[in-house]
C-alpha cells in the first residue's frame, strides 16, 4: 500500500467543495430564461378522473394530459413468469391510483407563480374505494387498482426445498414479523432542469441521478426520441439511496415541454412532494415459521411474505424486485435443509415502491434475526449460540446456500464473536441482574446478515427488469502533461467515487491522485453503464478503472521502451516512471512525447496512444458477499416507552477496503437510516389511502442526538473473483440496525413476556406491549405505573 | 411550498402595529420570530394579504425590573432566555426550559410572545410559565388587559386576542428563596415537540405551589394547589407521597381518554415532582 493507493484513509477530494458550500446540484443551475414548474397532484388516492381543465386566462401556461400525445407510459416489466405489467401515465387521464399522482404541469416565472396557477387547475374526480391494506388487497373481492388484471398481484412466487423433512423438528415457532412504509430522506430531493439545445441538436436534461444513462434509456422511450437526441447530466447528487435511480414522469413531463417553449425549465421537487409523493419504500409483512431442533439447531424455514409494491411498476427496477427477492434472501447467512417461502408483491393506492438502501434485506434480516432470538428463547439458548449453531462456515467457502446463492468467502461466525465479546455481553447480563437506578430496562441484541452486491449479468438476467448491467466500462485517458482522466458510467452519489477510483489508478500507475480527475454524471462523456446501485461501484467501476490503468500501463510502457531504446518487457512502472536497465522516464515525458513531440515517435508506435476504453467483470458475476455482526445495547424505559441506545458494535467484511475512512463513512451513514427503520420512520396512510405525514414534523427522521458513535471493527476477508479482493458494501449499515435493536428491546422486556415485532418500535408499540402483559398478569405491577 | 403573494410591514412602535393589524379590509398574520408561521405562510395553510413584522418594535424587545417581577417584551427569544441575557429570576427554572425548546437556530429566532400566542399544546412556554405564575398583557385599540398566561391560551391554537389585538408582554414573578421547581418533557427525540410534559412549582416564601400537566390536547391543566401531590413538602422524597391515580382521574375528568397518553402524563409530572426533590 502507499500512501494515495488501495488501502489509505486519503481525504475526500469531494469535500473541498461539499463543506464550503461549493457543490453544484441541480437546485444551483442557473439558466437564462429558465422557468419554473409546479405540477398539479391528486389528492385523491383512487378516482375516476371526470376533468382536468384550465380557464383561458392561464391555459397557455398549463399542460393537461390530453397535450401529451405520443408520450407513453412508462413501463417496467420484469421478465419473472406471471408478471403483471402497470402503465405509469405521464399525467394521468382515466383513472389515478395515488395521492400525489401527476394530473398537469403548471409553468410560470418563479415556483411561487406556478403554484398559485396550479391552484386554478380545475380538477373533477370521482372517488373510488382504496386499496390501503396490502394483506385485504390480496383477498378476492378488494377493489382492483388495474381493472383488468383481475386481482392486485403484481407478482407472486413459491419455492419449495425439501420443506417437508422439517416438518417433525422439536421446536417451532411462528411470528408475524412487519417493517413499516418509509420514505427515503435524501437531503436534496429530485429535481430537474431540461433545455434543447438547438445547435447540438439534442434534448439536455439535468436531473440528480444516480444512473444517467437508464435516465437516458427511459427518457428515450417515452418520449420517441433517438439516443443521441438526448443528453443526461447528473451534477452533484445531494443523497440518492435509491430514489434518484427512478425515472419519474416528472422527467417526462420536463423533457417533453422544453422540446417545445424554447427556454429552459425546472421543477424542484419539495418535501411536501417527496413524502407524500415520492419515496415510499421498506413496507414488508412476513408471516414466518422456524423450525429447530432443541439445541438450536436450525431445520427449516416457513415463510409468507407479502410486500406493498404501491400503484405501479417503477422504471427501472420493477415493482416485484423487493417481494421476489424475499424468497432467495431470506435465508441470510445461516445455512439449513429445508425452505418453503411463498411471495407476493401487491398494488396498493400508494406510491410505487422504490429501492431503499439494502433493497429487501433491511426486511428479511429483520424476519429472520427475530425469529432466530425467538427459538432462542424457545430453547432457553443464549440467541449468538443458535446463530453460531447455523452460520455458514468458513471451511465451506465458497458455498452455495439453499437458494443457490454463491458466497463467496468469510467468515461469519468470527464476525459474531468478535462482536459479543465488544459488546461484553456477560457484564451486560450482570447489570440486568442488577437493575437500574433509574428503573429503565437493559437489553442487549444483535444481528448478522449477509449483503449480495456488485451482482451481475446472471442474477439480473434473471429478474428480466429493463435494466441488466453487463461488462463495467471504465476510460483511461492521460493528458499532455501527464495528469489522468478517468471516466465511468454510474455516477456517485455520495459514494466518493472521486476520491476512491484515483487511488485504485494511483496503485497501478503511480500518479499522484491530485493529477487524476473523475469525470462521470454525464452522457455525452461518459460510456453506458447501469450506474451506481446495488453495492456495486467500488467492484465494477473499481474494476473497470483498474482494468483500463492495466492496459494504460501497457500503453505508456510501450512508449517508454522507444524513449528508453530497450525492450518493454524488460520494464517496470512505479512511482510515476518507467524504468529500465539503463535509465527511467516519467510518465509525464511520456504523454508530453505523445501528444506535443510526435515526432519523436517510431513510425511503428501503437495508434491506441494514451487512451483506453475497456469493460470489467469478476470472474463469477454472482456477486460479492460482504457481511456484518452487529450488537447493540439499549435502556427502556417501561413508564414512557423511550428507547435509547447505549451502545453500538459493527464487525464487518468488506474485504479489501479501498479507502477505510470512506467505508467507515458509508457504515455510519447506513445505521442512521438504519436506527430510522427501527425506532423513527413510518409513513402511515388512512383508509381512504392519505398519506398521514408531509413535513418532517410528522415523519420523523433520527437526528445527531439520535445516532450513537458505533464502535467499528473491520475484518479483511479478500473476494475471490474481484480486483484486489474488494467487496461491494455501501447498503449494508441500514440493513442489520433494525433487527438488532428489536432484539435488543425484546431482550429488555422479556420479563414481560412479550415481544415487539413491528419496527418501528415507537413509545407507544412499547406501552402498548407492557400493558398487553399486565392483562395477562395482572399480579405484576411496575413500580409508579398507573393502574 | 411558496407562500401566495403578501405585503409586508415592520413597523417601529405597538400603536402602529395595532393600526395595521386592525385593518378588517385585510387578511392579516402577525409574524414574531416566525418560526411556526413561516412553514406555515409556504405550505400556504395561511395565505395572508400582510405580514405585519413585530421584531423592529423596541418595546417588544425590552425587559424590565419592577421589584417582584420583570417584565419581558413579547419578541424576547428563546435564546435569550437560554443565554441569560434576561435575568433569572427563577432560580434557572426558565433558562433550563428555554435551552431544551427545539433547536438553537429555532431558539435564536423563536420567541416568548410568539409561542404563547401561537397556542401549541405541546410548546413549552405555556406550560412553565403557567407553573411560574406568570401572567400576559396585550394591547389594541380598547387599550391594554392583563391575564394569567393560562388563560390566555383558550385552547388548541388559540390565544385570547381580540381583533386588532397584540401580546406585548409577559410578566414573570421572582421566585422566592428556597422554592423549587422541576420540569420533564418527553419527546421522541430532540427538539421535537413534546408528547407530555409535566411541571411543577413549590414556593413557600410567596405561598405558590402549582402543577402543570401540559401536551395535552388542548390548554395545560393547572392545579393551583399542587401540595395535594407532595403531602406536607417537608420529608426527603415528596413524590414518594405522589398520588398516580388521582392525577389520572383528573386526566380522565379532562377528557383525556387514552389511558396510555393518561399514563405518560402522570409520569411526566411525578419525574417533574422528582427533579424538583432530587435524591
Amino acid at each position: 500500500m502507499t500512501e494515495q493507493g488501495v488501502g489509505a484513509s486519503l481525504l475526500r477530494k469531494e469535500d473541498d467543495r461539499f463543506l464550503r458550500g461549493r457543490g453544484q446540484y441541480v437546485g444551483d443551475i442557473r439558466l437564462a430564461g429558465m422557468k419554473d414548474v409546479a405540477f398539479v397532484r391528486s389528492p385523491l388516492a383512487h378516482a375516476n378522473i371526470r376533468s382536468v381543465s384550465a380557464h383561458e386566462a392561464i391555459r397557455g401556461q398549463v399542460v393537461l394530459p390530453a397535450d401529451l400525445k405520443g408520450v407513453k407510459p412508462i413501463v417496467a416489466v420484469s421478465g419473472l413468469q406471471g408478471f403483471k405489467a402497470s402503465e405509469q401515465p405521464i399525467l394521468a387521464h382515466d383513472k389515478v391510483r395515488q395521492v400525489g399522482e401527476l394530473l398537469a404541469m403548471c409553468v410560470a416565472d418563479t415556483r411561487a407563480a406556478a403554484e398559485d396557477i396550479a391552484a386554478q387547475v380545475d380538477v373533477d374526480l370521482e372517488e373510488l374505494p382504496a386499496v390501503h391494506d396490502m394483506l385485504k388487497a390480496r383477498e378476492p373481492g378488494s377493489a382492483l387498482l388495474h381493472e383488468h388484471w383481475g386481482d392486485n398481484v403484481f407478482l407472486e412466487t413459491f419455492v419449495d426445498v425439501n420443506f417437508a423433512a422439517a416438518l417433525d423438528a422439536p421446536i417451532k415457532v411462528t411470528r408475524e414479523i412487519s417493517t413499516a412504509r418509509q420514505n427515503m430522506s435524501p437531503m436534496e430531493g429530485r429535481g430537474t432542469v431540461a433545455y434543447w439545445d438547438s445547435r447540438m441538436e439534442h434534448l439536455v436534461l439535468y436531473t440528480g441521478s444516480q444512473m444517467p444513462h437508464i435516465v437516458r434509456n427511459g427518457l428515450a422511450e417515452c418520449l420517441g426520441l433517438d439516443q443521441v437526441q438526448i443528453r443526461i447530466i447528473s451534477p452533484d447528487v445531494g443523497g440518492g439511496f435509491g430514489y434518484k435511480g427512478i425515472l419519474l414522469p416528472e422527467d417526462i413531463c420536463l423533457g417533453w415541454y422544453a422540446m417545445r417553449c424554447g427556454h429552459p425549465v425546472r421543477w424542484l421537487e419539495d418535501r411536501r412532494e417527496n413524502l407524500t409523493a415520492g419515496t415510499n419504500c421498506r413496507e414488508h409483512h412476513y408471516r414466518i415459521t422456524g423450525y429447530a431442533d432443541r439445541d438450536g439447531k436450525l431445520r427449516g424455514i416457513d415463510c409468507e411474505a407479502t410486500v406493498d409494491s404501491g400503484a405501479y411498476s417503477s422504471y427501472p427496477f420493477s415493482a416485484c424486485l423487493e417481494a421476489a427477492q424475499v424468497a432467495s434472501i431470506l435465508p441470510g447467512p445461516y445455512d439449513f435443509p429445508s425452505y418453503r417461502c411463498h411471495t407476493w408483491s401487491i398494488a396498493t393506492n400508494k406510491c410505487p415502491i422504490l429501492p431503499y438502501r439494502g433493497v429487501a434485506r433491511t426486511g428479511v434480516c429483520s424476519a429472520m434475526e427475530l425469529i432466530i432470538d425467538a427459538i432462542a428463547r424457545e430453547c432457553e439458548l443464549e440467541p449468538h449460540e443458535v446463530r453460531r449453531r447455523n452460520l455458514v462456515r468458513p471451511e465451506q467457502m465458497p458455498f452455495d446456500n439453499i437458494t443457490k446463492k454463491h458466497f463467496d468467502s468469510g467468515n461469519y461466525p468470527e464476525a459474531l464473536d468478535r462482536a459479543i465479546a465488544a459488546i461484553d455481553l456477560p457484564s451486560i447480563r450482570v447489570r440486568q441482574k442488577k437493575g437500574e437506578a433509574d428503573g429503565r430496562l437493559i437489553g442487549v441484541g444483535h444481528s448478522v446478515y449477509c449483503e449480495q452486491g456488485a451482482h451481475g449479468t446472471s442474477v439480473y438476467a434473471g429478474w428480466g427488469i429493463p435494466m441488466v448491467p453487463g461488462h463495467e466500462q471504465a476510460t483511461a485517458r492521460m493528458t499532455p502533461d501527464g495528469g489522468l482522466e478517468l471516466r465511468i458510467g454510474a455516477h456517485s452519489h455520495g459514494q466518493s467515487m472521486e476520491t476512491t477510483l484515483p487511488q485504485v489508478a494511483h496503485e497501478i500507475l503511480g500518479i499522484d491522485t491530485r493529477k487524476i480527475k473523475l469525470v462521470h454524471g454525464d452522457t455525452e462523456y461518459t460510456p453506458y453503464s447501469t450506474g451506481s446501485w446495488g453495492s456495486r461501484c467500488a467492484v465494477m467501476s473499481g474494476g473497470a478503472v483498474a482494468t483500463a490503468s492495466r492496459e494504460l500501463a501497457g500503453l505508456i510502457k510501450k512508449i517508454g521502451a522507444h524513449l528508453l531504446q530497450t525492450e518493454v518487457d524488460s520494464l517496470e512502472l512505479s512511482g510515476g516512471q518507467v524504468h529500465g536497465a539503463n535509465g527511467s522516464v516519467t510518465i509525464e515525458e511520456i504523454a508530453h512525447t505523445w501528444y506535443r513531440r510526435p515526432q519523436d515517435l517510431p513510425a511503428g508506435v501503437d495508434p491506441r496512444g494514451l487512451e483506453v476504453t475497456i469493460g470489467y467483470k469478476p470472474q463469477r458475476d454472482s456477486g460479492t458477499f460482504s457481511y456484518a455482526a452487529h450488537a447493540v445495547v439499549v435502556a427502556v424505559d417501561p413508564e414512557m416507552g423511550d428507547i435509547e441506545i447505549l451502545d453500538y458494535v459493527i464487525v464487518e467484511d468488506g474485504g479489501k477496503l479501498i479507502n477505510p475512512m470512506v467505508v467507515d463513512g458509508q457504515i455510519y451513514g447506513g445505521l442512521a437510516q438504519g436506527i430510522g427503520t427501527a425506532l423513527y420512520e413510518e409513513m402511515n396512510f388512512d383508509a381512504s389511502g392519505q398519506p398521514l405525514a408531509s413535513t418532517f414534523a410528522d415523519y420523523l427522521l433520527p437526528g445527531p442526538t439520535e445516532v450513537p458513535a458505533p464502535r467499528l471493527d473491520h475484518m479483511e476477508t479478500l473476494a475471490p473473483y474481484t480486483e484486489f479482493g474488494v467487496k461491494g458494501i455501501g447498503e449494508g449499515g441500514a440493513i442489520a440496525p433494525p433487527a438488532a435493536i428489536s432484539n435488543a428491546v425484546n431482550d429488555a422486556l422479556r420479563g414481560y413476556g412479550v415481544e415487539l415485532l413491528r419496527s418501528p418500535i415507537t413509545p407507544r408499540r412499547v406501552l402498548e406491549a407492557i400493558q398487553r402483559s399486565q392483562h395477562n398478569q395482572p399480579a405484576r405491577q411496575l413500580q409508579g405505573a398507573v393502574a | 411550498m411558496k407562500p401566495v403573494n403578501f405585503d409586508y410591514a415592520r413597523p417601529k412602535d405597538v400603536a402602529g402595529a395595532i393600526a395595521l393589524i386592525g385593518d378588517e379590509s385585510r387578511t392579516v398574520k402577525v409574524m414574531a420570530g416566525g418560526q411556526s408561521l413561516g412553514p406555515m405562510l409556504n405550505m400556504r395553510l395561511v395565505q395572508p394579504d400582510l405580514v405585519v413584522d413585530i421584531t423592529g418594535i423596541g418595546e417588544l424587545k425590552a425587559v424590565t425590573d419592577q421589584g417582584d417581577r420583570i417584565v419581558v417584551g413579547a419578541c424576547v427569544t428563546h435564546a435569550d432566555f437560554e443565554d441569560l441575557r434576561v435575568p433569572d429570576v427563577t432560580h434557572g427554572a426558565l433558562p433550563s426550559v428555554a435551552s431544551g425548546i427545539a433547536y438553537r437556530a429555532v431558539r435564536n429566532r423563536g420567541t416568548i410572545g410568539g409561542s404563547l400566542t401561537h397556542a401549541d399544546p405541546s410548546a413549552d412556554w405555556i406550560s412553565i410559565l403557567s407553573a411560574i405564575g406568570a401572567s400576559v398583557t396585550v394591547a389594541g385599540p380598547a387599550g391594554s388587559r392583563t391575564m394569567s398566561v393560562e388563560d390566555y391560551m383558550l385552547g388548541a391554537l388559540e390565544a385570547d386576542l381580540r381583533p386588532g389585538e397584540i401580546l406585548v408582554s409577559v410578566s414573570i414573578p421572582k421566585l422566592g428563596h428556597g422554592a423549587r421547581w422541576g420540569y420533564y418533557k418527553s419527546c421522541r427525540k430532540t427538539g421535537e415537540f413534546a408528547h407530555a410534559i409535566g411541571a411543577f412549582l413549590h414556593d413557600p416564601e410567596r405561598g405558590a405551589s402549582r402543577a402543570v400537566i401540559g401536551a395535552t390536547e388542548s390548554k395545560p391543566i393547572v392545579v393551583a394547589a399542587a401540595t395535594a401531590f407532595i403531602g406536607d413538602g417537608q420529608g426527603d422524597k415528596p413524590a414518594k407521597g405522589f398520588d398516580a391515580n388521582a392525577t389520572a382521574k383528573l386526566l380522565e375528568a379532562s377528557g383525556m381518554v387514552d389511558q396510555i397518553d393518561r399514563q405518560t402524563h402522570v409520569v411526566a409530572l411525578r419525574r417533574a415532582i422528582e427533579r424538583a426533590y432530587p435524591a
